[in-house]
């Protein structure tokens, strides 16, 4: 008899602990930008946890364990969606046997599922063809605008699940909008004179930039998407380079430099390395000085050449 | 101040949600249920209207032109991507002609749109906190101009994204088959083929290399060819099967079912479930699969102590994730005993020369129980490490009432640059240590009962050097069984160096030297292996 009750004691806790109520929701972001647009619309509202690292390659991350505890504990887990998560993010939710984040309940939102138009979906699809996403391409969150929608939903969901405090996320969401849209303006103005620029990046990041900032993304130096450049393929890529003039060359942060600079020591091109995630360098706090960075980067680049 | 607020958010979300409605034919009528509610409620406002301040609406008015100048260049910016989602229709209509399933595609891609209609009720009840009319018409008159507009657009538009989204999933002879790409199937579907060239001093590899998915012979192995099938059962289970097919050296094929399981999705208190057939979960390596491995061969000790197949069985398991900060996780499985993968237990070969004793279950200690903690922490930002502890007890087939008992120690620690590109540079640094306790009962002419205490390690360091390049260091040890007459009961220590170069995430080729020093004997043999590898189809993504 007593074993039996000591047991249930201990049950009765194990259970108490976990349901322990948190005056703050817990938020798992898979990558640093989403997590940003939580923080800006939650703020002291919210606890954010983001599993890549903003300064790594955000298709290759690690499924760490410590995350199946955050992702355990969250009451909401927002993922890119388009495959990007698909080598790391399912194990971490199979293990984190939370009901919340499951998909079909409103703790579970993969962003793109609403409101972005996706580029680059591709017609057909082999590995043939490099490591092509099926669904499109997922780099979406580096066009603003797709921020600013990517925040709308997020607050409606924050509101489904806290009503309570529905009022607050709205009015964050008014304020980062009007921020952003302004600054929107303020950085299609910087990069006007620079409309049309030829442009060749490492991997297909920023269609997504180029379209928003009217980049002419004419070639990339990955032969296909995941394959690191060739030989062969920088022998066609610097002189289709030399002929369309192309201006610069935009490369994340966690790329290799050796190769980049060799094509712009024979091209002429100017390099322009940027994190794309928010806190990949000091200045790029969050995601509105994201882009200040990089625009004021490629304005800079741009300028000196000229 | 909060309404002004207010105001900016509804223009926002007005433009978007009109932009993005699919139902833009019932707009106008909407704009006219949101009228008579502004001019209801207007009434009410006005009592607070008096209160603002001149300069104050001046103010306000200014911040309305502004954002209407904002709104006047978004309506710009989503024209152009009005027309861009025309010409997809341009160009889907050409397609619909050949094919005419496009209609019945799944119903799942017009959500984003129909969520975008659920959202409007309540941007219009944000409308309600309007107070200035004049600008209140303007906004109103605005957000119509777009919507009627484009409203021929929108049916098809809805239609353009079902079948932009749905290309995957329909069929038409000129497109490749690609009905098992993953997110638009019940389950992922995956094949991989692991196959090895060996050369060796040792005449017959198969004497001295202890696993099953080993090169087994000088010349060509087929090692592993591995279908596995994963998904969502439901809502509560996930469900994973792998079969592995094997050529062996009589150039039979040979099928296997090496894991068929399910494993629940959300149970209370921290619990999951894992039922069926699959690796018991023991140390590290033992849980995965031959293509996952880091070298071309398995550790001696896994092969002597958990079997040359890896030690599963049919069973259940049981997993508590503690409620701490770090991960902590507490595992209990409970499997069948018997087999020939349950080689230390009620196999039918016995171990040590012992005759093999038929023995049945009797109760639940004739079954394989094996507990497991494993927990892992973060050094630095760049450095994980999971620290596991395991046993594994039950029967054994020498006598009636004879026991092993396996216990095992695993660390594996890892550094990732935070710089990463492609997953690359890394260091993963791997060992366990094994201890295996063995009554071995008595055989009536020569041999008596005793207990066999047997122990073996293994460590091994890759580093990921280069973006596809990774070299690896393995050592290897284990002590001699007693009465040994082989290399599989010797005391050996081996050292392999490889490197390994991937292509891409689905190929590899990897080089790999043994040096093998079989101290039972006092020999020393020397093997190079060729290991290559491919992927096909949707590969489920593997733990940490």
């Amino acid at each position: 008899m007593k074993i039996k009750y000591h047991i249930c004691l201990y049950l009765l806790f194990a259970l108490s602990w976990t349901s322990v109520a948190h005056a703050k929701l817990n938020i798992v972001a898979s990558t640093p930008d989403l997590g940003d647009i939580v923080r800006e619309i939650g703020k002291d509202k919210v606890e954010v946890t983001s599993i890549a690292k903003p300064t790594e390659d955000p298709h290759f991350v690690d499924a760490k364990p410590g995350f199946i505890v955050k992702l355990n504990k969250a009451d909401m887990l927002i993922e890119g969606g388009l495959q990007l998560e698909i080598g790391w993010l399912p194990p971490l939710v199979l293990s984190a046997r939370n009901q919340k984040i499951l998909p079909g309940n409103p703790g579970y939102f993969v962003v793109t599922s609403m409101g972005i138009n996706i580029l680059e979906v591709p017609t057909e699809v082999s590995r043939a063809l490099g490591d092509v996403h099926p669904f499109g391409n997922p780099h979406f969150m580096l066009d603003p605008l797709n921020g600013g929608i990517v925040a709308t939903h997020i607050c409606n969901r924050l509101c489904e699940i806290d009503a309570a405090d529905c009022t607050y996320y709205k009015d964050n969401l008014n304020n980062f909008i009007k921020r952003l849209d302004l600054k929107l303006s303020e950085w299609q103005k910087m990069l006007e004179p620079f409309r049309g620029t030829k442009t060749v990046t490492y991997h297909k990041t920023f269609p997504y930039f180029a379209q928003r900032f009217n980049l002419d993304v004419v070639g990339t130096l990955e032969p296909k998407p995941g394959i690191p450049p060739s030989p062969t393929h920088l022998n066609t890529l610097i002189p289709m380079m030399k002929k369309e003039g192309v201006k610069l060359i935009l490369i994340e942060q966690f790329r290799e430099r050796k190769i980049p600079e060799f094509v712009a020591s024979q091209t002429g091109a100017k390099i322009v390395v940027v994190p794309i995630m928010v806190g990949g360098l000091k200045e790029t706090t969050d995601y509105i000085a994201l882009f200040d960075y990089i625009v004021k980067q490629i304005v800079i680049a741009l300028e000196t050449k000229s | 101040m909060k309404w002004r607020l207010y105001v900016l958010f509804l223009c926002v979300i007005i433009i978007k949600s009109v932009t993005f409605s699919p139902s833009c034919r019932a707009v106008p009528i909407k704009n006219e249920d949101l009228q008579s509610m502004i001019n209801t409620k207007e009434t009410g406002e006005d009592v607070k209207e008096i209160r603002i301040r001149k300069d104050e609406f001046d103010e306000i008015v200014g911040q309305l032109q502004g954002m209407k100048a904002l709104m006047e260049k978004m309506k710009e910016d989503y024209e152009s991507r009005f027309q861009e989602l025309q010409e997809k229709i341009a160009t889907l209509e050409r397609e619909k002609t050949d094919n005419i399933f496009i209609s019945q595609s799944d119903a799942k891609i017009t959500n984003p749109l129909s969520d975008q209609g659920t959202s409007i009720p309540q941007n219009n009840k944000t409308t309600e906190m309007v107070s200035p009319p004049s600008n209140k018409a303007e906004t109103v008159q605005q957000t119509e101009a777009p919507g009627t507009s484009s409203a021929p657009i929108f049916p098809d538009t809805s239609m353009a994204s079902q079948a932009t989204n749905s290309v995957s999933g329909q069929w038409s002879p000129a497109q490749p088959l690609t009905l098992w790409s993953s997110g638009k199937n019940y389950m992922n579907i995956s094949f991989d083929g692991l196959f090895a060239a060996g050369g060796s001093t040792a005449k017959d590899l198969e004497d001295i290399e202890t696993g099953g998915h080993d090169p087994a012979q000088r010349g060509f192995t087929v090692q592993n060819l591995e279908t596995v099938f994963e998904g969502a059962i439901d809502p509560y289970f996930k469900g994973q099967s792998n079969i592995v097919f094997q050529i062996d050296k009589g150039g039979e094929s040979v099928v296997e079912v090496e894991e068929a399981y399910l494993t629940s999705m959300s149970l209370p208190m921290n619990l999951q479930v894992k039922a069926g057939t699959f690796f018991t979960e023991f140390g590290r390596l033992n849980q995965t699969h031959p293509h996952t491995w880091d070298f071309a061969d398995q550790p001696l000790v896994n092969g002597r102590f958990l079997g040359p197949d890896g030690l599963r069985n049919p069973g259940a398991r049981i997993s508590w994730l503690a409620p701490t900060d770090n991960y902590t996780e507490l595992f209990f499985t409970m499997q069948d005993s018997q087999g020939e993968t349950a080689y230390s237990f009620r196999n039918q070969h016995a171990l040590f020369g012992r005759n093999h004793v038929d023995t049945d279950v009797r109760n639940l200690g004739d079954m394989l129980y094996v507990p497991r903690v494993a927990t892992s922490f973060d050094l630095t930002d760049e450095q994980t490490i999971v620290l596991g502890s395991s046993a594994a007890f039950g029967p054994n087939s020498t006598g009636t009432d004879e026991n092993t008992l396996i216990y095992g120690l695993d660390m594996f620690w890892k550094w990732k640059s935070k710089y990463a590109s492609g997953g690359f540079p890394f260091v993963t640094w791997q060992t366990e240590v094994m201890r295996r306790r063995f009554e071995a009962g008595a055989v009536t002419d020569n041999l008596p009962a005793e207990v066999m205490h047997n122990w073996g390690s293994y460590s091994q360091v890759s580093w990921g050097f280069k973006q596809r390049w990774v070299a690896a260091l393995r050592g290897d040890y284990v002590d001699g069984e007693e009465g040994a007459t082989d290399p599989s009961g010797f005391e050996r220590w081996r050292l392999s160096p490889n490197l390994t170069f991937y292509p891409s995430e689905f190929s590899k080729i990897r080089l790999q030297y043994n040096y093998d020093d079989i101290l039972g004997n006092n020999s020393t043999e020397h093997s190079v292996f060729l290991q290559f590898e491919f992927l096909l189809g949707s590969h489920g993504a593997h733990k940490f």
